[in-house]
C-alpha cells in the first residue's frame, strides 16, 4: 500500500536528480516534462486508491504511529496532489517556451522538480514536523526560484520574500515545539485526542493561534499579506503561475487540516478570529487589485482576495462552507495560474505586463483573448464557470447561518472582481495598442508560443468542465469535507494502520 | 533550571525583536539567527530537562537501562538547526549579492519591486 | 592566504580531517557519528585546503563540481529508501545483510541500505557546504 503514498513525493525528486545532471543539453527539460507527466500518473494512481478505500495511511520506515513518520492521504489531500501534479506538468511545459537557456544551465528544472516534491510532502504527511520539513523544501526551492536570472527587482523581492517566510516558519516552529511539550506527540492523528485531553486549554489556543499566525503568513491571510504582493510579480511567468497557483495553498490546506482535526476545542473563538481574517484578506486584496495598474500586480492582489473565499469556506465550519472551501481551492488554483499564464503570454505579445504601455491584444492574439476570458470570468464567479459554483457554495453558507454581513461582504467582492478583469480586458485587449511602445520588441518563434498556449488552453478546458459538469466535483468535495469535519476515519487508519 | 532556559529564551527573543525592527537587513538576520537558537531551546525544554542522563543506549543492551533524557526534541532540534543553517546561509548569500548589485543594506531603499512611497507626487 | 607554516601544515592536517570523516561515516547507525557530520568534517578538509590554495585549486582537487556532487548524493540516499520496495517493506525500511552471522554481535560486517543512506548525506552534505563556501570565497 504504502508505495503509493511515497511515488508523488518520489518522482519528482528522481526527476529533480536526472534533470540536474542533464541541465546542460536539451534533454533536461525534456526530462523534466517528462517527470512531471509521471508526478500525474502516480497521482492519479493515488487518488483511484483514496476513492476506493476513503482514507489510506502508511508508516515509514515500518515505525509505526505515533512514533514514526505517518503518509496519509484522504480526499483532501488526494486531491491536492493531483491538482499539484496538474500544474507542475502545466508549468513544466510552459517552461519549455519561456525560461532561457541560461537559466535552465543553473538547474531551474531540478529546482522547480524539488518545489513540486515539497508541496506534495506537504499535502501528504501526518506528522507536524515533517509538516515543517516540507515547507522548509518548499521553501529554500521558491527562494532560489524567485531569484534565479537575477536582475535588481528579483533580488529585492526576494529579500522581502525570504524574511517574512523565515519569521513565519520560526512561529510555526515554536507553535510545534509547545505543542509537543503539552500533549507530548507529534502525529497529527495522534494529536487530536492528545489535545482533547490536554489539561490547560487555555495554553492549547494559545498554540492554536501560533499556528493559525504561522499559516497566515504562508497563506497571506489578511493582517500577514505584506510579502506577496512585493515579489509575485518578478520573476519568471511560469515561477509566478506556480506560486500563486501552489505555494499560498499549501498554508491553506495546512489551516484546513489543523483547525479541523486538532484546534477544534474552542471553536468560537478561533473559528470567529477567521471569519473577521477572512472578510477583511477578501476586502483588501480586492481594494488593492483595484488600485494597481500592472497586469501581474493586480493577479497578485486577486490571489489575497481569493484566498479569503477559502478561508471563509473553513471558518464557517459547516459541512456546506467546508465543502465550497475545498471546491474553492480546487477551482482557484486551476484558474490563477492559468491567468499568470496569460499574462506571460501578453508579455511575448506586447512586450510589457503595465497595463497602460499594452493594448490591442483582442486584435493581434484573438485565441489569447478568448482563452483569458474563460479563468478571468470564472474568477470573478460567472456562471457557469468553475468559480460560480465555488462561490455560490460558499454565499450559500453565509445565508444559511443568517450570516448577511458575510454574504454581503462576498457578493462586494465578487463584483470588484469583474471591475479587476475588465480592467484588464479593457486595457490589454480591448483599447489600441498605444503609441510609442514598440509592440512586438522580442517577438517569439511560434515553437515559443505554442509551448506556451498549450497548458492556458488545457487549464481553460478543465475550467469549462468543472464548470458544466459540476455534480461529481462537488460531490467530491462533500465527501472531503464530510471527512474532514468528522476525522473518525483519519484517526483510526492512521493509528492503527499496518505498515 | 526549566526557569533559567526561560529567561534566556526570553532574552534572545527580546533581543531579536529588537535587532529584527530594524530597517537594516544584515540586523535583521542577526535577529532571525537569535530568534531561530530561541525557538530550539523551547523545543528542547519542552522535552523536559533531565540531568546527567544521555539516551545512549548501552553495549549489548535493547534499551536504554534507566531513565534517560528525551532524546525525541533533541533529534528535532538538531534537524531544525540543520535547516536553519541552510536557511540562513541562503540569505545572508541573498543579502551579499543585494548588497553587490545595490550598494545597500537598506530594506527602505530596496525599491526595484515595488514603487517608492512618494512615486506618485 | 599566504603562509608558509599554514600551506605546509594544511597538506597533512587535510588528509587528517578527511580520514576522520570517513571514519565517522562508517561508524555511524550503532555508534555515534553517521553521514551528516562525516560530511561535515569532510566539508572542513576542503575548506581548509581552500584556504590554503585556493578554491580554485580546491575545485580542481574535487575534480566533480559540488554541486553535481550533492545531486548525486541525493539520488543515492532516495535510492537506499527506494530499495525498501524490493523488499516488500516500507519506504526507507533499512535492509540488513549480515556477512558472518545473523545480526550485530555474531557477524563480522554487514551490508545495509543505511549505510548507503549515509553515504547519500554525507555526499549531499559536503556537496552543499563546498558549494557554498566556494561561492562566498570565489565572490569576495
Amino acid at each position: 500500500m504504502s508505495w503509493v503514498l511515497v511515488m508523488p513525493i518520489a518522482v519528482p525528486f528522481a526527476t529533480a536528480v536526472v534533470a540536474y545532471l542533464a541541465r546542460n543539453f536539451p534533454a533536461g527539460r525534456w526530462i523534466s516534462v517528462a517527470g512531471s507527466a509521471l508526478s500525474l500518473i502516480v497521482s492519479a494512481l493515488l487518488m483511484i486508491a483514496v476513492l476506493d478505500q476513503g482514507v489510506i495511511a502508511a508508516q515509514m520506515s515500518n515505525w509505526s504511529a505515533p512514533f514514526g513518520i505517518t503518509l496519509v492521504a484522504d480526499y483532501l489531500s488526494a486531491v491536492m496532489v493531483v491538482i499539484t501534479a496538474i500544474t507542475g506538468l502545466a508549468t513544466a511545459i510552459y517552461a519549455l517556451g519561456e525560461i532561457p537557456e541560461s537559466t535552465e544551465r543553473l538547474g531551474f528544472h531540478a529546482l522547480f522538480q524539488t518545489l513540486i516534491a515539497g508541496v506534495t510532502g506537504a499535502f501528504l504527511t501526518g506528522d507536524l514536523f515533517n509538516l515543517y520539513v516540507w515547507f522548509e523544501v518548499m521553501l529554500i526551492a521558491s527562494f532560489s526560484l524567485l531569484v534565479i536570472g537575477g536582475g535588481k527587482d528579483r533580488l529585492d523581492a526576494g529579500i522581502k520574500y525570504v524574511a517574512l517566510n523565515l519569521v513565519s516558519t520560526l512561529v510555526f516552529l515554536s507553535g510545534i515545539g509547545l505543542l509537543y511539550g503539552v500533549t507530548g506527540t507529534l502525529n497529527m492523528a495522534d494529536l487530536r485526542g492528545a489535545v482533547a485531553a490536554a489539561e490547560n486549554q487555555g495554553l492549547i489556543t494559545v498554540i492554536a493561534m501560533m499556528f493559525m499566525v504561522g499559516f497566515g503568513v504562508k497563506a497571506a491571510v489578511f493582517p500577514l499579506f505584506f510579502w506577496l504582493p512585493a515579489s509575485y510579480h518578478t520573476p519568471y511567468f511560469a515561477i509566478s503561475a506556480v506560486f500563486a497557483g501552489l505555494l499560498t495553498k499549501v498554508g491553506v490546506y495546512a489551516l484546513m487540516r489543523m483547525f479541523t482535526l486538532v484546534f477544534v476545542g474552542d471553536v468560537g473563538f478561533t473559528h470567529e478570529i477567521l471569519i473577521w481574517v477572512s472578510l477583511l484578506t477578501m476586502f483588501t486584496g480586492v481594494i488593492g487589485a483595484a488600485a494597481q495598474m500592472d497586469f501581474r500586480k493586480i493577479l497578485s492582489f486577486h490571489i489575497i482576495s481569493q484566498i479569503g473565499y477559502m478561508t471563509l469556506g473553513l471558518a464557517l465550519y459547516t459541512p456546506l462552507a467546508l465543502m465550497g472551501g475545498v471546491f474553492y481551492l480546487v477551482h482557484h488554483i486551476i484558474v490563477k495560474a492559468n491567468l499568470f499564464f496569460v499574462a506571460g503570454l501578453a508579455k511575448q505579445y506586447t512586450g510589457d505586463t503595465d497595463l497602460t504601455r499594452i493594448g490591442g491584444l483582442y486584435k493581434s492574439a484573438p485565441l489569447l483573448a478568448a482563452l483569458f476570458i474563460i479563468p478571468a470570468f470564472s474568477l470573478a464567479g460567472f456562471p457557469p464557470l468553475s468559480g460560480f459554483w465555488a462561490k455560490y457554495l460558499i454565499v450559500k453558507a453565509a445565508i444559511e447561518l443568517n450570516m448577511w454581513f458575510v454574504t454581503f461582504v462576498s457578493l462586494l467582492v465578487g463584483l470588484l472582481t469583474i471591475y479587476s478583469m475588465t480592467k484588464i480586458w479593457g486595457y490589454a485587449f480591448w483599447k489600441p495598442h498605444p503609441e510609442g511602445f514598440d509592440p512586438t520588441p522580442d517577438r517569439a518563434p511560434a515553437r515559443v508560443t505554442a509551448a506556451m498556449i498549450t497548458p492556458i488552453a488545457a487549464l481553460a478546458a478543465m475550467t469549462i468542465i468543472i464548470g458544466f459538469y459540476p455534480e461529481p466535483f462537488v460531490q467530491f468535495a462533500q465527501t472531503a469535507a464530510t471527512q474532514l469535519l468528522d476525522p473518525t476515519d483519519y484517526v483510526t487508519t492512521v493509528l492503527g494502520a499496518q505498515p | 533550571m526549566e526557569s533559567l532556559t526561560a529567561l534566556i529564551i526570553g532574552a534572545l527573543t527580546a533581543a531579536s525583536v529588537y535587532l529584527m525592527l530594524t530597517r537594516n537587513f544584515m540586523r535583521f538576520l542577526f535577529g532571525l539567527i537569535l530568534l531561530s537558537n530561541a525557538v530550539n531551546l523551547t523545543i528542547f525544554a519542552s522535552g523536559r530537562m533531565t540531568k546527567g542522563a544521555p539516551a545512549l543506549v548501552p553495549y549489548g543492551a535493547d534499551a536504554p537501562l534507566g531513565p534517560v533524557g528525551n532524546a525525541l526534541p533533541q533529534a528535532l532540534v538538531l534537524t531544525a538547526i540543520v535547516i536553519g543553517f541552510g536557511l540562513l546561509a541562503f540569505a545572508l548569500a541573498l543579502a551579499f549579492e543585494g548588497f553587490r548589485r545595490t550598494g545597500t543594506v537598506d530594506t527602505d531603499e530596496l525599491r526595484y519591486a515595488e514603487p517608492k512611497e512618494d512615486a506618485q507626487k | 592566504m599566504n603562509s608558509i607554516i599554514f600551506t605546509a601544515g594544511a597538506r597533512i592536517l587535510v588528509a587528517l580531517v578527511f580520514v576522520f570523516s570517513l571514519f565517522m561515516l562508517l561508524r555511524g547507525h550503532h555508534l555515534p557519528g553517521g553521514g551528516f557530520i562525516g560530511g561535515l568534517l569532510g566539508a572542513v578538509a576542503f575548506i581548509i585546503y581552500s584556504l590554503a590554495c585556493g578554491p580554485e585549486e580546491t575545485r580542481s582537487a574535487l575534480r566533480v563540481s559540488p554541486e553535481i556532487i550533492a545531486v548525486i548524493g541525493l539520488g543515492i540516499a532516495l535510492l537506499a529508501g527506494l530499495f525498501s520496495f524490493f523488499m516488500g517493506d516500507p519506504f526507507f525500511t533499512g535492509q540488513w545483510y549480515w556477512v558472518g552471522g545473523d545480526s550485530y554481535e555474531t557477524s563480522v560486517f554487514s551490508i545495509n541500505t543505511v549505510l548507503v543512506f549515509d553515504i547519500g548525506v554525507y555526499l549531499v552534505v559536503l556537496g552543499g557546504i563546498l558549494s557554498l563556501t566556494f561561492a562566498f570565497e570565489e565572490e569576495a
